[in-house]
Protein backbone atom coordinates (compact mmCIF):
# COMPACT_ATOMS: atom_id res chain seq x y z
CA UNK A 1 0.00 0.00 0.00
CA UNK A 2 1.20 3.23 -0.91
CA UNK A 3 1.65 6.35 1.54
CA UNK A 4 -1.00 8.27 2.84
CA UNK A 5 -2.22 11.24 0.67
CA UNK A 6 -3.45 14.37 1.56
CA UNK A 7 -5.86 15.57 -0.53
CA UNK A 8 -8.09 13.90 -3.84
CA UNK A 9 -8.70 16.26 -6.55
CA UNK A 10 -11.62 15.33 -8.92
CA UNK A 11 -11.20 17.20 -12.08
CA UNK A 12 -8.31 18.10 -14.09
CA UNK A 13 -9.49 21.53 -15.71
CA UNK A 14 -8.18 24.95 -15.14
CA UNK A 15 -9.27 24.91 -11.73
CA UNK A 16 -8.13 20.98 -10.76
CA UNK A 17 -4.87 21.53 -12.42
CA UNK A 18 -4.32 24.69 -10.10
CA UNK A 19 -5.01 23.42 -7.30
CA UNK A 20 -3.11 19.86 -7.28
CA UNK A 21 -0.08 22.15 -8.56
CA UNK A 22 -0.35 24.63 -5.58
CA UNK A 23 -0.73 21.97 -3.03
CA UNK A 24 1.86 19.93 -4.26
CA UNK A 25 4.24 22.95 -4.55
CA UNK A 26 2.81 23.26 -0.60
CA UNK A 27 4.09 19.71 -0.08
CA UNK A 28 1.27 17.30 0.30
CA UNK A 29 0.88 14.05 -1.43
CA UNK A 30 -2.12 14.22 -4.49
CA UNK A 31 -4.44 12.22 -6.64
CA UNK A 32 -5.51 14.10 -9.30
CA UNK A 33 -8.69 12.09 -10.97
CA UNK A 34 -9.99 12.87 -14.29
CA UNK A 35 -12.33 11.18 -16.68
CA UNK A 36 -10.51 12.59 -19.81
CA UNK A 37 -7.06 11.37 -21.44
CA UNK A 38 -5.48 14.59 -20.83
CA UNK A 39 -4.90 16.55 -18.25
CA UNK A 40 -6.44 20.17 -19.48
CA UNK A 41 -10.36 19.88 -18.85
CA UNK A 42 -13.10 22.34 -21.17
CA UNK A 43 -10.90 24.91 -22.32
CA UNK A 44 -7.26 23.50 -22.53
CA UNK A 45 -8.81 19.86 -24.32
CA UNK A 46 -6.17 18.55 -25.81
CA UNK A 47 -5.54 14.86 -27.60
CA UNK A 48 -3.92 12.49 -25.28
CA UNK A 49 -0.11 13.08 -24.76
CA UNK A 50 1.44 11.01 -27.44
CA UNK A 51 -1.14 11.87 -30.41
CA UNK A 52 -0.07 15.66 -30.16
CA UNK A 53 2.02 15.43 -33.54
CA UNK A 54 -0.60 13.42 -35.28
CA UNK A 55 -3.59 15.80 -34.07
CA UNK A 56 -2.39 18.94 -33.79
CA UNK A 57 -4.91 21.35 -32.39
CA UNK A 58 -2.22 24.12 -29.86
CA UNK A 59 -3.73 26.87 -32.65
CA UNK A 60 -6.81 26.79 -31.43
CA UNK A 61 -5.72 27.72 -27.37
CA UNK A 62 -5.04 30.61 -25.42
CA UNK A 63 -3.57 31.01 -22.33
CA UNK A 64 -1.39 27.56 -23.39
CA UNK A 65 1.88 28.96 -21.29
CA UNK A 66 0.19 28.58 -18.13
CA UNK A 67 -1.20 25.28 -18.97
CA UNK A 68 2.25 24.40 -19.85
CA UNK A 69 3.82 25.48 -16.71
CA UNK A 70 1.44 23.74 -14.53
CA UNK A 71 1.96 20.16 -16.57
CA UNK A 72 5.46 20.61 -16.07
CA UNK A 73 4.72 21.35 -12.29
CA UNK A 74 2.21 18.10 -12.55
CA UNK A 75 5.37 16.18 -13.94
CA UNK A 76 8.19 17.36 -11.79
CA UNK A 77 5.64 15.90 -8.73
CA UNK A 78 4.83 13.06 -10.74
CA UNK A 79 8.40 12.16 -10.88
CA UNK A 80 9.14 12.60 -7.14
CA UNK A 81 5.69 10.61 -6.68
CA UNK A 82 3.99 12.81 -4.53
CA UNK A 83 1.21 13.20 -7.03
CA UNK A 84 -0.66 10.31 -8.37
CA UNK A 85 -2.39 11.26 -11.99
CA UNK A 86 -5.15 9.27 -12.79
CA UNK A 87 -6.54 10.14 -16.59
CA UNK A 88 -9.61 7.96 -18.02
CA UNK A 89 -10.97 7.49 -14.37
CA UNK A 90 -14.42 8.49 -13.96
CA UNK A 91 -15.36 8.97 -10.15
CA UNK A 92 -19.06 7.66 -10.05
CA UNK A 93 -19.42 8.48 -6.25
CA UNK A 94 -17.88 9.92 -3.37
CA UNK A 95 -18.78 9.30 0.04
CA UNK A 96 -17.54 11.05 3.75
CA UNK A 97 -15.47 7.90 5.42
CA UNK A 98 -14.42 9.10 9.23
CA UNK A 99 -12.82 12.14 9.34
CA UNK A 100 -12.27 12.08 5.38
CA UNK A 101 -13.56 10.97 2.41
CA UNK A 102 -13.79 7.67 -0.14
CA UNK A 103 -13.71 8.35 -3.92
CA UNK A 104 -14.76 5.76 -5.77
CA UNK A 105 -13.46 5.33 -9.44
CA UNK A 106 -13.38 3.18 -12.84
CA UNK A 107 -10.44 3.50 -14.81
CA UNK A 108 -11.95 2.91 -18.63
CA UNK A 109 -8.12 3.60 -19.66
CA UNK A 110 -9.27 0.04 -21.87
CA UNK A 111 -12.98 0.81 -22.62
CA UNK A 112 -15.16 -0.95 -22.43
CA UNK A 113 -12.88 -3.06 -19.54
CA UNK A 114 -13.94 -1.16 -16.26
CA UNK A 115 -11.60 -2.05 -13.23
CA UNK A 116 -12.52 -0.62 -9.84
CA UNK A 117 -10.35 1.80 -8.01
CA UNK A 118 -11.02 3.17 -4.71
CA UNK A 119 -9.21 6.50 -2.94
CA UNK A 120 -8.79 7.77 0.43
CA UNK A 121 -7.95 11.24 1.20
CA UNK A 122 -8.81 13.44 4.90
CA UNK A 123 -9.54 16.16 2.02
CA UNK A 124 -11.38 16.09 -1.17
CA UNK A 125 -11.46 19.03 -3.73
CA UNK A 126 -14.10 18.96 -6.49
CA UNK A 127 -13.11 21.01 -9.75
CA UNK A 128 -15.69 19.00 -12.22
CA UNK A 129 -16.50 22.01 -14.09
CA UNK A 130 -19.95 22.65 -16.07
CA UNK A 131 -21.27 21.58 -19.23
CA UNK A 132 -23.92 23.78 -21.77
CA UNK A 133 -27.19 24.73 -21.04
CA UNK A 134 -29.95 23.56 -23.46
CA UNK A 135 -33.13 25.40 -24.37
CA UNK A 136 -35.12 22.81 -26.69
CA UNK A 137 -36.42 24.21 -30.28
CA UNK A 138 -38.50 22.25 -32.67
CA UNK A 139 -35.66 20.06 -34.74
CA UNK A 140 -32.94 20.46 -31.64
CA UNK A 141 -32.80 16.44 -31.77
CA UNK A 142 -31.64 16.11 -35.67
CA UNK A 143 -28.77 14.93 -36.13
CA UNK A 144 -26.01 17.96 -36.93
CA UNK A 145 -27.29 19.97 -34.39
CA UNK A 146 -24.89 19.72 -31.48
CA UNK A 147 -24.13 22.05 -28.40
CA UNK A 148 -21.41 24.40 -28.71
CA UNK A 149 -19.21 23.03 -26.35
CA UNK A 150 -19.49 19.52 -28.53
CA UNK A 151 -17.94 21.29 -31.77
CA UNK A 152 -15.91 22.88 -29.54
CA UNK A 153 -14.01 19.75 -27.82
CA UNK A 154 -14.23 17.36 -31.28
CA UNK A 155 -12.22 20.67 -32.26
CA UNK A 156 -9.68 21.11 -29.30
CA UNK A 157 -10.16 16.93 -28.58
CA UNK A 158 -10.03 15.14 -32.27
CA UNK A 159 -8.80 17.78 -34.88
CA UNK A 160 -12.50 17.13 -35.97
CA UNK A 161 -14.66 19.90 -37.69
CA UNK A 162 -18.20 19.14 -37.84
CA UNK A 163 -19.29 20.36 -40.75
CA UNK A 164 -18.60 22.78 -43.76
CA UNK A 165 -21.51 25.37 -42.75
CA UNK A 166 -22.36 26.18 -39.68
CA UNK A 167 -25.04 28.67 -37.91
CA UNK A 168 -24.55 28.99 -33.34
CA UNK A 169 -27.10 30.08 -31.62
CA UNK A 170 -27.75 30.85 -27.92
CA UNK A 171 -26.16 33.22 -25.75
CA UNK A 172 -22.77 34.16 -23.43
CA UNK A 173 -19.56 35.12 -24.80
CA UNK A 174 -18.88 31.68 -25.54
CA UNK A 175 -20.23 31.60 -28.93
CA UNK A 176 -17.56 33.49 -29.91
CA UNK A 177 -14.71 31.33 -29.25
CA UNK A 178 -16.15 28.50 -30.65
CA UNK A 179 -17.39 30.38 -34.08
CA UNK A 180 -13.46 32.11 -34.33
CA UNK A 181 -11.85 28.60 -33.81
CA UNK A 182 -14.90 27.15 -36.57
CA UNK A 183 -13.79 29.55 -38.93
CA UNK A 184 -10.31 29.29 -38.49
CA UNK A 185 -10.19 25.59 -39.18
CA UNK A 186 -12.03 26.13 -42.34
CA UNK A 187 -15.45 26.09 -41.86
CA UNK A 188 -17.87 28.28 -43.11
CA UNK A 189 -19.61 30.33 -40.29
CA UNK A 190 -22.98 31.76 -41.80
CA UNK A 191 -24.37 32.79 -38.93
CA UNK A 192 -24.25 33.12 -35.00
CA UNK A 193 -27.39 34.49 -33.36
CA UNK A 194 -27.16 36.08 -29.79
CA UNK A 195 -30.31 36.10 -28.21
CA UNK A 196 -28.87 39.07 -25.90
CA UNK A 197 -29.02 42.64 -26.73
CA UNK A 198 -25.03 44.25 -27.23
CA UNK A 199 -26.17 47.52 -25.22
CA UNK A 200 -26.44 44.78 -21.99
CA UNK A 201 -22.63 44.79 -21.45
CA UNK A 202 -22.80 48.54 -20.98
CA UNK A 203 -24.98 48.29 -17.78
CA UNK A 204 -21.80 46.93 -16.35
CA UNK A 205 -18.75 49.46 -16.65
CA UNK A 206 -17.03 48.34 -13.52
CA UNK A 207 -16.65 45.22 -13.82
CA UNK A 208 -16.29 45.22 -17.68
CA UNK A 209 -13.39 48.18 -17.17
CA UNK A 210 -11.41 46.20 -14.40
CA UNK A 211 -11.18 43.13 -16.73
CA UNK A 212 -8.50 44.54 -19.77
CA UNK A 213 -7.47 41.15 -20.35
CA UNK A 214 -11.22 39.82 -21.15
CA UNK A 215 -11.44 43.28 -23.77
CA UNK A 216 -8.36 42.14 -25.08
CA UNK A 217 -9.77 38.14 -25.65
CA UNK A 218 -12.95 39.59 -26.99
CA UNK A 219 -11.40 42.36 -29.55
CA UNK A 220 -9.19 38.97 -30.96
CA UNK A 221 -12.17 37.04 -31.24
CA UNK A 222 -13.66 40.15 -32.87
CA UNK A 223 -11.08 40.11 -35.44
CA UNK A 224 -11.22 36.66 -36.40
CA UNK A 225 -15.07 36.77 -37.07
CA UNK A 226 -14.01 40.01 -39.03
CA UNK A 227 -11.63 38.31 -40.96
CA UNK A 228 -14.01 35.49 -41.80
CA UNK A 229 -16.93 37.59 -42.33
CA UNK A 230 -18.77 35.93 -39.89
CA UNK A 231 -22.10 37.82 -39.06
CA UNK A 232 -22.86 38.41 -35.29
CA UNK A 233 -26.92 38.79 -35.23
CA UNK A 234 -27.29 40.07 -31.63
CA UNK A 235 -31.43 40.00 -30.58
CA UNK A 236 -31.79 36.93 -32.30
CA UNK A 237 -32.07 33.42 -31.88
CA UNK A 238 -32.12 29.76 -33.98
CA UNK A 239 -36.12 28.90 -33.34
CA UNK A 240 -36.08 25.98 -35.07
CA UNK A 241 -34.35 23.19 -37.31
CA UNK A 242 -35.28 21.64 -39.90
CA UNK A 243 -33.55 17.89 -41.58
CA UNK A 244 -33.51 16.75 -44.92
CA UNK A 245 -31.58 12.97 -45.59
CA UNK A 246 -31.03 12.60 -41.75
CA UNK A 247 -29.23 15.28 -41.16
CA UNK A 248 -30.08 19.22 -40.16
CA UNK A 249 -30.54 21.01 -43.62
CA UNK A 250 -31.48 24.52 -42.53
CA UNK A 251 -32.59 26.63 -39.27
CA UNK A 252 -34.94 29.25 -38.78
CA UNK A 253 -34.11 32.40 -37.09
CA UNK A 254 -36.03 35.43 -35.81
CA UNK A 255 -35.79 38.87 -34.04
CA UNK A 256 -36.60 38.63 -30.71
CA UNK A 257 -38.15 41.30 -28.86
CA UNK A 258 -37.20 42.87 -25.04
CA UNK A 259 -38.48 39.52 -23.67
CA UNK A 260 -37.20 37.26 -26.36
CA UNK A 261 -40.48 36.34 -28.17
CA UNK A 262 -39.61 35.58 -32.01
CA UNK A 263 -41.09 39.22 -33.67
CA UNK A 264 -43.80 38.36 -36.27
CA UNK A 265 -42.19 39.01 -39.91
CA UNK A 266 -38.80 38.65 -38.80
CA UNK A 267 -38.59 35.02 -39.33
CA UNK A 268 -35.43 33.51 -41.64
CA UNK A 269 -34.30 30.31 -43.22
CA UNK A 270 -30.07 29.80 -43.28
CA UNK A 271 -29.05 26.47 -44.59
CA UNK A 272 -26.49 24.95 -42.54
CA UNK A 273 -25.48 21.14 -42.06
CA UNK A 274 -24.20 21.88 -38.70
CA UNK A 275 -25.68 23.85 -35.91
CA UNK A 276 -24.46 24.57 -32.51
CA UNK A 277 -26.55 25.89 -29.23
CA UNK A 278 -25.75 27.15 -25.91
CA UNK A 279 -27.16 28.94 -23.28
CA UNK A 280 -24.59 29.33 -21.25
CA UNK A 281 -23.27 26.29 -18.81
CA UNK A 282 -24.79 24.58 -15.66
CA UNK A 283 -22.30 23.63 -12.79
CA UNK A 284 -21.45 19.56 -12.85
CA UNK A 285 -22.34 19.31 -9.19
CA UNK A 286 -23.12 15.42 -9.47
CA UNK A 287 -20.17 14.53 -6.59
CA UNK A 288 -20.93 17.61 -4.29
CA UNK A 289 -24.87 17.23 -4.11
CA UNK A 290 -24.71 13.35 -2.28
CA UNK A 291 -22.32 15.00 0.62
CA UNK A 292 -24.62 17.45 1.35
CA UNK A 293 -22.98 20.51 0.95
CA UNK A 294 -24.92 23.83 0.71
CA UNK A 295 -25.64 25.64 -2.93
CA UNK A 296 -26.10 29.27 -3.63
CA UNK A 297 -27.62 31.21 -6.83
CA UNK A 298 -25.08 31.90 -9.29
CA UNK A 299 -26.55 34.47 -10.80
CA UNK A 300 -27.25 33.19 -14.19
CA UNK A 301 -30.80 31.07 -13.55
CA UNK A 302 -28.95 27.92 -11.85
CA UNK A 303 -27.70 27.13 -8.38
CA UNK A 304 -23.60 26.52 -7.78
CA UNK A 305 -21.59 24.88 -4.67
CA UNK A 306 -21.47 27.43 -1.76
CA UNK A 307 -18.60 28.62 -0.59
CA UNK A 308 -16.36 30.51 1.69
CA UNK A 309 -13.63 33.21 0.83
CA UNK A 310 -10.75 30.47 0.56
CA UNK A 311 -13.53 27.67 -1.70
CA UNK A 312 -14.71 26.13 1.54
CA UNK A 313 -17.84 23.96 1.31
CA UNK A 314 -19.68 23.85 4.06
CA UNK A 315 -18.59 20.15 4.75
CA UNK A 316 -15.52 20.11 6.23
CA UNK A 317 -12.78 18.98 4.32
CA UNK A 318 -14.47 19.29 1.31
CA UNK A 319 -13.29 22.09 -1.24
CA UNK A 320 -14.31 23.13 -4.70
CA UNK A 321 -13.42 25.45 -7.51
CA UNK A 322 -13.96 26.79 -11.05
CA UNK A 323 -16.82 26.30 -12.58
CA UNK A 324 -18.66 24.31 -9.86
CA UNK A 325 -18.83 27.54 -7.96
CA UNK A 326 -20.38 28.83 -10.54
CA UNK A 327 -19.48 29.59 -14.61
CA UNK A 328 -16.66 32.72 -15.11
CA UNK A 329 -14.43 30.86 -16.96
CA UNK A 330 -10.66 29.59 -16.99
CA UNK A 331 -8.83 32.24 -15.49
CA UNK A 332 -11.28 32.40 -12.63
CA UNK A 333 -11.25 28.79 -12.15
CA UNK A 334 -7.47 29.25 -12.21
CA UNK A 335 -7.65 31.24 -9.22
CA UNK A 336 -10.31 29.29 -7.36
CA UNK A 337 -8.34 25.96 -7.25
CA UNK A 338 -4.88 28.32 -6.20
CA UNK A 339 -7.27 29.16 -3.52
CA UNK A 340 -8.99 26.04 -2.43
CA UNK A 341 -5.04 24.22 -1.99
CA UNK A 342 -3.87 27.01 0.06
CA UNK A 343 -6.99 26.51 1.93
CA UNK A 344 -6.58 22.87 2.14
CA UNK A 345 -2.46 23.79 3.06
CA UNK A 346 -3.75 25.84 5.92
CA UNK A 347 -6.53 23.63 7.25
CA UNK A 348 -4.31 20.08 7.20
CA UNK A 349 -1.43 22.84 8.54
CA UNK A 350 1.02 20.22 10.55
CA UNK A 351 4.29 21.06 11.92
CA UNK A 352 7.48 21.09 9.34
CA UNK A 353 5.22 22.15 6.23
CA UNK A 354 6.10 24.58 4.21
CA UNK A 355 4.33 28.06 4.75
CA UNK A 356 1.51 28.65 2.46
CA UNK A 357 1.70 31.76 -0.07
CA UNK A 358 -0.14 34.71 1.07
CA UNK A 359 -3.73 34.47 -0.52
CA UNK A 360 -4.35 37.79 -0.43
CA UNK A 361 -3.63 38.42 -4.22
CA UNK A 362 -5.64 35.15 -5.72
CA UNK A 363 -8.68 36.72 -3.88
CA UNK A 364 -8.92 39.96 -5.16
CA UNK A 365 -8.03 38.18 -8.47
CA UNK A 366 -11.08 35.78 -7.58
CA UNK A 367 -13.70 38.84 -7.00
CA UNK A 368 -12.67 40.82 -10.03
CA UNK A 369 -13.44 37.86 -12.03
CA UNK A 370 -16.96 36.85 -10.48
CA UNK A 371 -17.60 40.28 -10.60
CA UNK A 372 -17.08 40.19 -14.35
CA UNK A 373 -19.01 36.61 -14.30
CA UNK A 374 -21.89 38.21 -13.03
CA UNK A 375 -22.17 41.16 -15.27
CA UNK A 376 -21.84 38.49 -18.04
CA UNK A 377 -24.64 36.86 -16.90
CA UNK A 378 -26.91 39.50 -16.40
CA UNK A 379 -25.89 40.79 -19.79
CA UNK A 380 -26.90 37.29 -21.47
CA UNK A 381 -30.03 36.04 -19.71
CA UNK A 382 -32.15 32.97 -20.76
CA UNK A 383 -34.70 35.09 -22.68
CA UNK A 384 -37.80 34.88 -20.31
CA UNK A 385 -40.23 34.35 -23.52
CA UNK A 386 -38.06 31.10 -24.91
CA UNK A 387 -40.51 28.82 -24.51
CA UNK A 388 -43.16 31.18 -27.43
CA UNK A 389 -40.87 28.96 -29.97
CA UNK A 390 -41.44 26.01 -28.49
CA UNK A 391 -44.25 23.45 -30.05
CA UNK A 392 -46.48 20.67 -28.42
CA UNK A 393 -44.77 17.78 -30.06
CA UNK A 394 -41.30 19.44 -29.79
CA UNK A 395 -39.07 16.83 -27.38
CA UNK A 396 -38.08 18.62 -24.33
CA UNK A 397 -36.40 15.50 -22.82
CA UNK A 398 -34.24 13.51 -25.52
CA UNK A 399 -33.72 10.41 -23.74
CA UNK A 400 -37.48 9.71 -22.98
CA UNK A 401 -38.91 11.65 -25.68
CA UNK A 402 -41.40 13.68 -23.69
CA UNK A 403 -42.28 16.37 -25.77
CA UNK A 404 -43.59 20.15 -24.41
CA UNK A 405 -46.82 19.37 -24.70
CA UNK A 406 -46.63 16.80 -22.17
CA UNK A 407 -44.44 18.91 -19.59
CA UNK A 408 -47.00 21.54 -20.31
CA UNK A 409 -49.88 19.48 -19.06
CA UNK A 410 -48.29 17.97 -16.17
CA UNK A 411 -47.88 21.89 -15.14
CA UNK A 412 -51.50 22.54 -15.95
CA UNK A 413 -53.65 19.81 -15.51
CA UNK A 414 -51.59 18.21 -12.34
CA UNK A 415 -50.28 21.22 -10.79
CA UNK A 416 -46.44 20.49 -11.35
CA UNK A 417 -44.38 22.88 -9.89
CA UNK A 418 -40.82 21.71 -10.35
CA UNK A 419 -38.89 19.36 -12.30
CA UNK A 420 -39.02 16.60 -10.04
CA UNK A 421 -42.80 16.96 -10.29
CA UNK A 422 -42.46 16.27 -13.88
CA UNK A 423 -40.19 13.67 -14.05
CA UNK A 424 -42.45 11.70 -11.80
CA UNK A 425 -45.51 12.78 -13.99
CA UNK A 426 -43.75 12.52 -17.31
CA UNK A 427 -40.21 10.82 -17.30
CA UNK A 428 -38.66 13.66 -18.36
CA UNK A 429 -35.50 13.53 -16.70
CA UNK A 430 -35.46 10.07 -16.48
CA UNK A 431 -33.54 8.54 -19.18
CA UNK A 432 -29.72 8.02 -19.52
CA UNK A 433 -28.69 11.30 -19.26
CA UNK A 434 -30.65 12.27 -15.79
CA UNK A 435 -31.74 15.52 -16.30
CA UNK A 436 -28.28 16.96 -17.64
CA UNK A 437 -30.10 17.59 -20.57
CA UNK A 438 -33.72 19.00 -20.16
CA UNK A 439 -33.70 19.97 -16.33
CA UNK A 440 -32.61 23.38 -16.95
CA UNK A 441 -35.46 23.78 -19.49
CA UNK A 442 -38.12 21.50 -17.85
CA UNK A 443 -37.75 24.16 -14.56
CA UNK A 444 -37.95 27.23 -16.63
CA UNK A 445 -41.32 25.65 -17.74
CA UNK A 446 -43.02 24.84 -14.72
CA UNK A 447 -41.06 26.63 -11.74
CA UNK A 448 -41.22 30.67 -10.76
CA UNK A 449 -39.58 32.76 -12.90
CA UNK A 450 -36.85 34.03 -10.83
CA UNK A 451 -35.98 30.79 -9.19
CA UNK A 452 -32.66 28.92 -10.21
CA UNK A 453 -31.86 25.53 -11.40
CA UNK A 454 -30.65 22.78 -8.91
CA UNK A 455 -30.22 19.55 -10.75
CA UNK A 456 -31.75 16.22 -9.24
CA UNK A 457 -29.28 14.46 -6.70
CA UNK A 458 -27.82 11.21 -8.79
CA UNK A 459 -26.25 8.74 -6.52
CA UNK A 460 -23.86 7.45 -9.34
CA UNK A 461 -22.17 10.10 -12.01
CA UNK A 462 -21.81 7.52 -14.72
CA UNK A 463 -23.32 4.29 -15.09
CA UNK A 464 -20.91 1.24 -13.70
CA UNK A 465 -20.43 -2.42 -14.49
CA UNK A 466 -22.03 -4.57 -11.60
CA UNK A 467 -18.63 -6.08 -11.56
CA UNK A 468 -17.07 -2.40 -11.05
CA UNK A 469 -19.31 -1.99 -8.38
CA UNK A 470 -19.08 -5.58 -6.51
CA UNK A 471 -15.18 -4.83 -6.78
CA UNK A 472 -15.43 -1.55 -5.13
CA UNK A 473 -17.54 -2.60 -2.19
CA UNK A 474 -15.07 -4.93 -1.69
CA UNK A 475 -12.13 -3.92 -2.82
CA UNK A 476 -9.51 -7.05 -4.42
CA UNK A 477 -6.24 -4.71 -3.79
CA UNK A 478 -5.80 -1.71 -1.05
CA UNK A 479 -7.05 1.41 -1.88
CA UNK A 480 -4.28 3.36 -4.02
CA UNK B 1 -3.46 4.26 -40.83
CA UNK B 2 -5.03 3.02 -37.75
CA UNK B 3 -8.71 1.40 -38.39
CA UNK B 4 -11.15 -0.07 -35.83
CA UNK B 5 -14.40 -1.67 -37.54
CA UNK B 6 -18.15 0.19 -37.75
CA UNK B 7 -20.97 -2.82 -38.09
CA UNK B 8 -17.83 -4.67 -40.04
CA UNK B 9 -16.51 -1.83 -42.20
CA UNK B 10 -13.15 -0.36 -41.35
CA UNK B 11 -13.04 3.06 -40.03
CA UNK B 12 -9.32 5.79 -40.10
CA UNK B 13 -8.50 7.26 -36.97
CA UNK B 14 -5.93 9.41 -36.34
CA UNK B 15 -4.83 8.26 -32.53
CA UNK B 16 -6.19 10.16 -29.69
CA UNK B 17 -9.11 10.39 -31.53
CA UNK B 18 -12.63 8.97 -29.92
CA UNK B 19 -14.90 6.84 -31.57
CA UNK B 20 -16.96 9.62 -31.96
CA UNK B 21 -14.30 12.16 -33.39
CA UNK B 22 -13.39 9.48 -36.02
CA UNK B 23 -17.18 8.60 -37.36
CA UNK B 24 -18.00 12.99 -37.11
CA UNK B 25 -14.63 13.51 -38.97
CA UNK B 26 -16.19 10.46 -42.06
CA UNK B 27 -19.30 12.19 -42.13
CA UNK B 28 -21.42 10.48 -39.83
CA UNK B 29 -23.51 12.55 -37.19
CA UNK B 30 -25.86 9.85 -36.70
CA UNK B 31 -25.66 5.80 -35.34
CA UNK B 32 -28.56 5.03 -33.18
CA UNK B 33 -32.13 5.38 -32.89
CA UNK B 34 -34.58 6.55 -30.13
CA UNK B 35 -36.67 3.84 -28.54
CA UNK B 36 -40.26 4.92 -29.40
CA UNK B 37 -40.02 7.39 -31.91
CA UNK B 38 -37.23 5.91 -33.85
CA UNK B 39 -35.57 9.11 -34.41
CA UNK B 40 -31.52 9.18 -35.33
CA UNK B 41 -29.00 10.18 -32.83
CA UNK B 42 -25.60 10.14 -32.89
CA UNK B 43 -23.36 12.98 -30.82
CA UNK B 44 -24.77 15.92 -29.32
CA UNK B 45 -22.96 17.38 -26.46
CA UNK B 46 -19.46 15.83 -27.04
CA UNK B 47 -17.95 15.71 -23.51
CA UNK B 48 -20.02 12.26 -21.86
CA UNK B 49 -23.03 14.29 -20.45
CA UNK B 50 -26.05 13.88 -22.70
CA UNK B 51 -25.92 9.76 -23.60
CA UNK B 52 -27.01 10.51 -27.30
CA UNK B 53 -23.79 8.91 -28.47
CA UNK B 54 -24.62 5.59 -27.37
CA UNK B 55 -22.74 2.93 -29.41
CA UNK B 56 -21.58 -1.34 -28.34
CA UNK B 57 -17.94 -1.61 -27.98
CA UNK B 58 -16.43 -5.38 -28.33
CA UNK B 59 -20.03 -6.62 -27.43
CA UNK B 60 -20.46 -4.40 -24.41
CA UNK B 61 -23.62 -2.11 -24.94
CA UNK B 62 -24.20 1.71 -23.48
CA UNK B 63 -20.21 2.94 -24.48
CA UNK B 64 -20.07 6.74 -24.94
CA UNK B 65 -18.29 7.01 -28.13
CA UNK B 66 -17.68 10.54 -27.31
CA UNK B 67 -15.27 9.78 -24.54
CA UNK B 68 -13.89 5.84 -25.68
CA UNK B 69 -10.67 6.37 -27.10
CA UNK B 70 -10.36 4.45 -30.52
CA UNK B 71 -7.88 1.62 -30.44
CA UNK B 72 -6.68 -0.47 -33.86
CA UNK B 73 -8.81 -3.21 -34.22
CA UNK B 74 -11.99 -2.24 -32.16
CA UNK B 75 -15.11 -3.50 -33.18
CA UNK B 76 -17.88 -1.51 -32.58
CA UNK B 77 -21.92 -1.90 -33.56
CA UNK B 78 -24.31 0.44 -33.45
CA UNK B 79 -27.87 1.16 -34.73
CA UNK B 80 -29.32 -0.54 -31.86
CA UNK B 81 -32.22 1.49 -30.02
CA UNK B 82 -31.75 2.32 -26.19
CA UNK B 83 -29.71 0.01 -24.84
CA UNK B 84 -31.56 -1.72 -22.43
C1 LIG C 1 -17.80 21.29 -23.78
C2 LIG C 1 -17.24 22.58 -23.25
C3 LIG C 1 -16.26 23.26 -23.99
C4 LIG C 1 -15.73 24.45 -23.51
N1 LIG C 1 -14.78 25.10 -24.26
C5 LIG C 1 -14.33 26.33 -23.87
C6 LIG C 1 -13.45 27.09 -24.69
O1 LIG C 1 -13.04 26.62 -25.75
N2 LIG C 1 -13.10 28.33 -24.28
C7 LIG C 1 -13.56 28.86 -23.10
O2 LIG C 1 -13.21 30.00 -22.78
N3 LIG C 1 -14.37 28.15 -22.29
C8 LIG C 1 -14.78 26.92 -22.65
N4 LIG C 1 -15.67 26.22 -21.86
C9 LIG C 1 -16.03 26.79 -20.57
C10 LIG C 1 -15.24 26.05 -19.49
O3 LIG C 1 -16.21 25.44 -18.67
C11 LIG C 1 -14.31 26.91 -18.64
O4 LIG C 1 -13.72 27.95 -19.32
C12 LIG C 1 -13.17 26.11 -17.94
O5 LIG C 1 -12.77 24.98 -18.65
C13 LIG C 1 -13.64 25.75 -16.55
O6 LIG C 1 -12.62 25.14 -15.84
P1 LIG C 1 -12.93 24.09 -14.67
O7 LIG C 1 -11.61 23.64 -14.20
O8 LIG C 1 -13.86 24.71 -13.69
O9 LIG C 1 -13.76 22.91 -15.34
P2 LIG C 1 -13.48 21.98 -16.62
O10 LIG C 1 -12.50 22.57 -17.53
O11 LIG C 1 -14.81 21.63 -17.13
O12 LIG C 1 -12.80 20.69 -15.97
C14 LIG C 1 -13.54 19.74 -15.26
C15 LIG C 1 -12.87 18.40 -15.41
O13 LIG C 1 -13.50 17.49 -14.53
C16 LIG C 1 -13.60 16.24 -15.16
N5 LIG C 1 -14.71 15.52 -14.54
C17 LIG C 1 -16.00 15.93 -14.40
N6 LIG C 1 -16.72 14.99 -13.76
C18 LIG C 1 -15.87 13.97 -13.49
C19 LIG C 1 -16.02 12.71 -12.85
N7 LIG C 1 -17.21 12.31 -12.33
N8 LIG C 1 -14.94 11.89 -12.78
C20 LIG C 1 -13.74 12.28 -13.27
N9 LIG C 1 -13.54 13.47 -13.89
C21 LIG C 1 -14.58 14.30 -13.98
C22 LIG C 1 -13.82 16.56 -16.62
O14 LIG C 1 -13.38 15.50 -17.44
C23 LIG C 1 -12.99 17.83 -16.80
O15 LIG C 1 -11.71 17.55 -17.31
C24 LIG C 1 -16.20 25.00 -22.30
C25 LIG C 1 -17.17 24.31 -21.55
C26 LIG C 1 -17.70 23.11 -22.02
C27 LIG C 1 -18.74 22.41 -21.22
S1 LIG D 1 -22.23 13.07 -27.24
FE1 LIG D 1 -23.16 13.43 -25.33
S2 LIG D 1 -22.53 11.68 -24.22
FE2 LIG D 1 -21.46 11.47 -26.04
Amino acid sequence: MSEPRDLVVVGAGPAGMAAAATALDGGLRVALVDSGAAPGGQFWRHPPLLAREAVPTADLHHGLSTYRALCATLSAHERTGRLTLLLNHHVWTTARDGDGFTVHAVDRGRAPEERAVVLRAPALLVATGAYDRQLPFPGWDLPGVLTAGGLQSLLKGGGVVAGRRVVLGGTGPFLLPVAAALAARGAKVVAVCEAAAPSAWLHHPAALLRNPAKWAEGARYAGTLARHRVPVRTRTAIVGAEGAGGRVAAVRTAALDADGRPLAGTERRIEADTVGVGWGFVPQLDLLLPLGCDLADAGDGTMAAAVDDGQRTTVPGLYTAGETCGVGGAALAVSEGRLAAVSVLTDLAAPGRPGTRRPAAERRAVARHRAFARAMAQAHPLPPAWPAWLTDDTPVCRCEEVTAGAVRSARADEAAADHRQVKQLTRAGMGWCQGRMCGPAVHCLVSARDQPYAPAERLIATPVTLGALADSVEPTSDPI
Amino acid sequence: MNAFTVDGEPLPFLPGQTLAAALVASGRVAWRTTRDGRRPRGIFCGIGVCYDCLVTVDGTGGQRACLVQARAGMAVTTGEADDE
